[in-house]
């Protein structure tokens, strides 16, 4: 009788445990971080501890590969059938947003006011997007071959100016120690090229799109443009920096090898590289054109889809995750730049005295966003387009000149994106 | 004239072996670098090296491409979407050519016509439409019924069972065929059907293993646009899309290679296999010579 009784009570434990489960109202999730093994157990850490923390939601995620995952959004939105979390592209965000893919996330502001700039995916006016961490370009060098060749080591507070930095490279290509005196990434081709050349031109005064005025004609073309253009081209006609040609393997062992005296490279390359110089290694400022030395910013960012029917619980999960303790394990894990300052306290790599501090700062002072504007998708790509060709001989003015039309074209056709 | 045949001879052999050195150097590239790390892989690639087992040589690679990528499931669900679509496109390409050269209705010429134009369309103009009618259609299977085709080997199987290039190569195998055996196996008073199974397909084996061939290329190696849109679950995701797993932030070259090693041995054997099966096929014929 007693163990009647006994499984009884465990049938009716077992039912009431199964009863709270079915209460968990799913929540899907999709990431781009496929054939990421730290990333996606990073995540699932984050998943596993949200789940267990609470009784209301259950997060199930779906990753994917970060070449196709923008498609994939893309034709699930086509196909009605997005998630209710999903993370984006910060440049991305804005054409997402005015696309209806995205919700505007209901967050406390509070709760991000210590985020780095680029970590926070804002459109007209609105948080939608909030990213676990940034990222950050460097000029990457090597002590021994500043003070060899009697260079001053620019810092934060007093960086390169235009000049200067013109200076440098013309003195490392004399040296005749080196195949190029700096390596831009030639190679790496796609968002790169707006992402890290894109803030060369910024620093200069222009960008791709005026986003106030909602056109590329005067940004991109204007007296700044086409500063920044003549610069441009002069890097290669005077062969301080590798083409369009470069070869993969050499953008990414050229600088190691010592083939290229200064490296343009983003956070992500560090390691390999203070594994290979030591003390030696420096990450140094980006320099200053005129408007204010200027690096890229905003990576992946967590968001909640339009179509989600569960927007209370995608939100209390993106608030759950950006924790000090997973932004800083996230850091750890991949390397990335913690997006507060509690986190990077946190973190091994980015803490005061740590390796990649110098990162954070980067991020901090200089970090600037892609013109956040819908257009930015086909601007990003136009801008891509007349780089490469102004770096292989193209008029300069006739080629920004085409790129600001193609661009404007673009937001037109779309109706300003309005 | 001996020395000038021995001199022509060597001309010809030292030709063909550069061409074929031209074809094989990838693969050896290919399987090389699958056993070097990723910075010894680079470093070599401007050399000779990157086509020789040297350096420090080792399995890393492929033991972290199993890690990194559900590698077996991958190849299961390309091979069973490739070989389902090979087979049905098979036999659906060769009815249709069947009737398009045998048979006498009204309007197969404009058919015809309007089956080779669509060679001119390409995938991507009818991908969205596709997408939203697949989105669409209803499905019983094994876990029930379904709304939609999203997340499921049909999706990637039926679209791409009839092409125009497949019905071509049939079409114009069978106009090459003795007209005599259709006319005397129809007066022995075969069905079409019949005059189809028992006399017209032993004859195609060349163009049987031919369209095959070429059939499988295009399921194994040109799946990227179709699953990207339609296929969200892991579970369903074929080889190339399994590609994209490795393109990461430091790209993992060394276990790219592996993985291309990898994936490439079912299309290898597939090859060999009809390989066999064309030259048998050529042998048994009875039009042969």
């Amino acid at each position: 009788m007693r163990e009647i009784g006994t499984l009884i009570a465990a049938a009716l434990a077992a039912g009431a445990m199964v009863g709270v489960a079915n209460a968990q109202t799913k929540l899907s999730m999709w990431y781009h971080g496929a054939g990421n093994q730290l990333e996606s157990e990073l995540l699932g850490n984050i998943i596993a501890d949200f789940n267990s923390s609470q009784s209301d939601w259950v997060v199930e995620l779906e990753s994917f590969p970060q070449a196709s995952y923008n498609e994939s959004i893309t034709a699930a939105a086509l196909a009605g059938n997005l998630p209710d979390i999903i993370d984006v592209d910060g440049p991305i965000l804005p054409n997402w947003a005015w696309a209806g893919y995205m919700s505007p996330l209901t967050i406390d502001d509070e709760k991000i006011s210590g985020f780095l700039p680029g970590a926070i995916g804002r459109w007209t006016g609105e948080v939608y997007a909030i990213g676990l961490w940034d990222a950050a370009c460097a000029i990457y060098a090597r002590r021994s071959v500043l003070e060899a060749n009697d260079i001053r080591v620019p810092t934060l507070d007093d960086p390169w100016t235009g000049e200067e930095f013109d200076a440098v490279l013309e003195k490392l290509a004399a040296t005749g120690q080196f195949e190029y005196a700096f390596d831009l990434g030639m190679a790496w081709t796609g968002e790169w090229y707006p992402y890290a050349f894109g803030p060369f031109l910024q620093s200069h005064g222009g960008d791709i799109i005026d986003v106030s005025a909602n056109m590329a004609d005067g940004a991109l073309n204007g007296e700044a443009g086409m500063a920044f253009g003549e610069w441009w081209q002069s890097l290669f006609a005077r062969s301080l920096v590798p083409g369009t040609d470069q070869d993969g393997a050499d953008r990414e062992t050229g600088f190691l090898d010592g083939k290229y005296a200064l490296q343009w490279n983003g956070n992500w390359a560090a390691v390999p590289a203070i594994e290979e110089f030591g003390d030696d290694m420096l990450f140094l400022p980006a320099p200053d054109f005129g408007d204010g030395p200027k690096i890229g910013a905003a990576s992946w960012q967590f968001g909640i889809s339009s179509s989600s029917e569960n927007k209370d619980g995608a939100s209390a999960f993106i608030e759950f995750a950006i924790q000090d303790k997973y932004l800083a394990a996230f850091s750890d894990g991949i390397g990335l730049i913690p997006p507060t300052a509690g986190s990077a306290a946190m973190s091994e790599k980015y803490s005061p005295g740590g390796p990649l501090e110098v990162f954070f700062e980067l991020s901090n002072r200089q970090a600037t966003l892609r013109a956040v504007t819908p257009a930015y998708i086909v601007g990003g790509k136009v801008f891509e387009k007349a780089m490469a060709d102004i770096a292989n001989g193209a008029d300069v003015a006739d080629t920004l000149d085409q790129a600001a039309d193609e661009i404007d074209a673009d937001i037109e056709n779309n109706g300003g994106y309005m | 004239m001996p020395a000038q045949r021995l001199a022509k001879l060597s001309l010809d052999y030292l030709l063909l072996a550069w061409i074929a050195l031209v074809f094989v150097f990838p693969v050896v590239f290919m399987v090389m670098s699958s056993f070097k790390s990723d910075l010894q892989l680079l470093r070599d690639s401007a050399s000779l090296r990157a086509f020789l087992p040297v350096g420090d040589l080792s399995f890393d690679n492929y033991a972290k491409a199993f890690q990194r990528a559900p590698i077996g499931l991958f190849i299961l669900n390309s091979v069973f979407i490739t070989a389902v679509t090979v087979c049905v496109s098979l036999l659906l390409a060769s009815l249709a050519a069947f009737s398009f050269v045998f048979l006498q209705w009204v309007g197969r010429s404009v058919l015809m016509a309007a089956v080779l134009a669509t060679f001119i369309v390409p995938f991507e103009t009818i991908a969205v439409p596709l997408l939203l009618i697949v989105n669409n259609l209803p499905w019983i299977g094994l876990d029930g019924f379904k709304t939609s085709w999203l997340n499921s080997y049909q999706v990637q199987i039926v679209p791409f069972i009839a092409d125009a290039l497949t019905i071509f190569l049939f079409v114009q195998y069978f106009k090459d065929l003795p007209k005599e055996l259709v006319e005397a196996a129809r007066i022995d008073g075969a069905t079409w059907f019949q005059v189809y199974r028992r006399v017209v397909m032993p004859l195609s084996g060349p163009v049987l293993a031919t369209a095959a061939i070429l059939k499988f290329l295009m399921m194994y190696n040109n799946q990227l646009l179709w699953p990207i849109m339609v296929v969200q679950e892991e579970s369903y995701r074929p080889v190339m899309l399994g590609l994209q797993y490795f393109f990461q932030l430091n790209t993992a070259w060394g276990e790219i290679m592996a993985y291309l090693t990898i994936i490439t041995v079912p299309v290898l054997a597939f090859y060999l296999v009809l390989q066999k099966a064309f030259i048998a096929s050529i042998a048994s014929t009875g039009i042969k010579g």
